[in-house]
């Protein structure tokens, strides 16, 4: 069974993030890249998938620049067999749309079963990808699963997706996709062993003419970024915590009406 | 002229419109005066009831678009998608509009792909400008808003719930229901089981308009209850700090924060909770902030409206017989 896992490149949440000299975009000096939270517990997910059933491939896959190679390495140091690169100028301006055509067109070409992503990316949490490319593959997608089982013969997979009030339990037939939300797993660490063999395996590089794809417009652009409007100074409310609490209340009442 | 702003209705799967489509009808109303077009609101469910469809004309619908079909529950998107991409393509609205819920984040992000359209997902903000509407996001954890906008129509969006002011329901407002005919597709998944989380009696997380919160301050699982008796005084729903997840002391779907759940209430009440830049990304758009911490350098305080340096135990009781003194009157 072949798992297709799509992950992306963030800062880490750490990171200070300031908007660079182009107002549309951050300045990416001095950032520490990581492999955005949720897409790691796809991976992990995908991984467990194979050892299970005790044999198929997990391959992972990006969009991104140059140094999105870093992190389908921290992917193949945690176990995936191979990394596929969508590495194209012609992607620099990629909204949600033109990815998920890029990564549908990979996942077709592969032929994958499964197609694994993460709840949302840390950086923009548009949260649309996973979901946008089952459309355009017509596959079933279920979002935010927190378990899944493939069943035996490699036909269906069952997830538990997260829903306002529980779960629910839905039986997809496969290929399909299915985007992780925190809880479905505690991702491994790499061991050195991982690490090292990581070196020696396979980030194959894919332009968009390999997949066929002209050149195109996003639907959706960045008009400019902005920083936040500074909340007003807050005020310490002193006294012991009977008094505290009473001006504490009296002021929510009448000064923010919040209550 | 102008095409409709359609909001796709979120309910409760009885045939109730949640609240936040209050919100959603209201900001379509509101960008309809400016740009022209009715708002309108597009229903998918198994069952309509007669007391949705008034609802939702008194928050500003004009027309109700009511696909009625035992094939849309459970809600699937493989269904919902082909059905909504059927209408937008009859009726080209300007826009659709859908709120931030886990099903909704879902169809839109499917729509989108099928019609080739851009969705802006969590909005928490919404302007014309020059005659073409510009969508505000929170991007980076919150740290930085991203101004968007789209190439052409419909312009897809969700709303982030909370953030935008309801309509006020106009009794006597009704909306013209019409029932357009269309294919609901056949789905290929199926629902096994849904399960219910144990009630707690107290509000959803992302809804509540008062929402108590605990970190690593509360010490252990057992001391929850503070927090949740407070918050039955307040009619709040109670949430967890990424530390306080970890530890396992409460379940993941309580969690506040960058990997866990984003509110935007009215009121907020952290407590023992330091402010770590990941759960300020899941909060920091509440409209009133207060912080309860022992640690006057705890974080938290440097984004709070109002902070209490003590220590919790004794000022969330104190805070609890406050309102009740207050609510009671």
């Amino acid at each position: 069974m072949k798992i297709l896992v799509m992950i992306k490149q963030v800062p880490d949440t750490a990171t200070q993030v300031k908007i660079s000299s182009d107002p549309k975009a951050i300045d990416t000096a001095g950032i520490t890249w990581i492999v955005s939270p949720y897409d790691e517990f796809a991976v992990e997910e995908a991984l467990r998938i194979k050892e299970k059933r005790g044999q198929g491939e997990v391959v992972a896959v990006t969009l991104g620049p140059e140094r999105a190679k870093e992190a389908l390495r921290s992917c193949l140091a945690m176990g995936a067999d191979r990394a596929i690169h969508l590495n194209d100028s012609t992607w620099e301006q990629a909204d949600t749309l033109l990815t998920a055509r890029a990564l549908a067109a990979v996942i077709k070409q592969e032929q994958a079963a499964l197609a694994l992503f993460g709840r949302q990316a840390i950086d923009d949490d548009m949260g649309a990808v996973g979901a946008a490319v089952a459309e355009l593959l017509g596959w079933p997608c279920a979002s935010w699963i927190m378990e899944e089982s493939v069943d035996e013969a490699g036909k269906t997979i069952r997830v538990g997706r997260q829903v306002e009030g529980g779960l629910e339990i839905f039986d997809l037939p496969l290929p399909a996709a299915v985007s992780a939300q925190k809880g479905l797993n505690e991702p491994r660490y790499p061991t050195l062993k991982g690490i090292m063999g990581a070196k020696k395996k396979e980030i194959k590089d894919v332009k968009a003419a390999d997949l066929g794809l002209a050149s195109e417009a996003p639907a959706l652009s960045v008009v400019k970024l902005e920083a936040l409007p500074p909340r007003p100074p807050g005020r310490i409310i002193p006294g012991d915590p009977a008094e505290a609490a009473k001006a504490l209340v009296k002021a929510l009442r009448e000064d923010a009406k919040a209550i | 002229m102008a095409g409709a702003i359609w909001c796709v209705v979120e309910d409760d799967r009885q045939g109730t419109p949640k609240k936040v489509m209050a919100e959603v009808l209201g900001e379509a109303s509101r960008l309809a005066s400016q740009l022209g077009g009715p708002a309108e609101a597009v229903w998918l469910t198994d069952k309509a009831t007669e007391a949705g469809l008034k609802q939702l004309g008194e928050w500003g619908a004009k027309r109700v678009l009511l696909v009625e079909d035992a094939g849309l529950a459970p809600y699937r998107g493989e269904v919902w998608a082909p059905v909504l991409a059927e209408l937008v393509q009859k009726e080209s609205p300007q826009a659709v509009f859908g709120a931030v819920t886990t099903r909704q984040r879902e169809v839109m992000a499917r729509l989108a792909a099928r019609l080739g359209a851009g969705l802006a997902a969590d909005v928490v903000a919404l302007a014309v400008e020059d005659g073409k509407l510009i969508a505000t996001r929170p991007i980076y954890a919150g740290k930085l808003l991203s101004k968007m906008t789209w190439a052409k129509t419909p312009w897809l969006a969700t709303l982030r719930p909370n953030v935008f002011k309801p309509a006020e329901a106009r009794s006597g407002a009704a909306a013209a229901v019409d029932k357009p005919a269309t294919t609901v597709p056949a789905p290929t998944m199926s629902l096994v089981e849904r399960r219910e989380e144990s009630s707690t009696g107290l509000p959803e997380l992302a809804e509540a308009e008062i929402v108590v919160s605990g970190g690593r301050g509360l010490k252990g699982p057992e001391n929850f209850v503070i927090l949740e008796s407070l918050a039955k005084v307040l009619g709040a729903a109670v949430g967890a700090s990424r530390a306080a997840v970890d530890a396992g002391w409460r379940p993941h779907r309580f969690q506040i924060g960058q990997t866990g759940r984003t509110i935007s209430p009215k009121l907020y009440l952290g407590f023992g909770i330091s402010g770590a830049i990941q759960h300020l990304a899941g909060m920091r758009t509440s409209k009133v902030i207060c912080a309860i911490n022992k640690d006057p350098e705890a974080p938290i305080f440097k984004i709070a409206d109002f902070g209490i340096v003590g220590d919790l135990f004794e000022v969330a009781p104190a805070l609890e017989q406050e309102f009740k003194k207050l609510l009671e009157k």
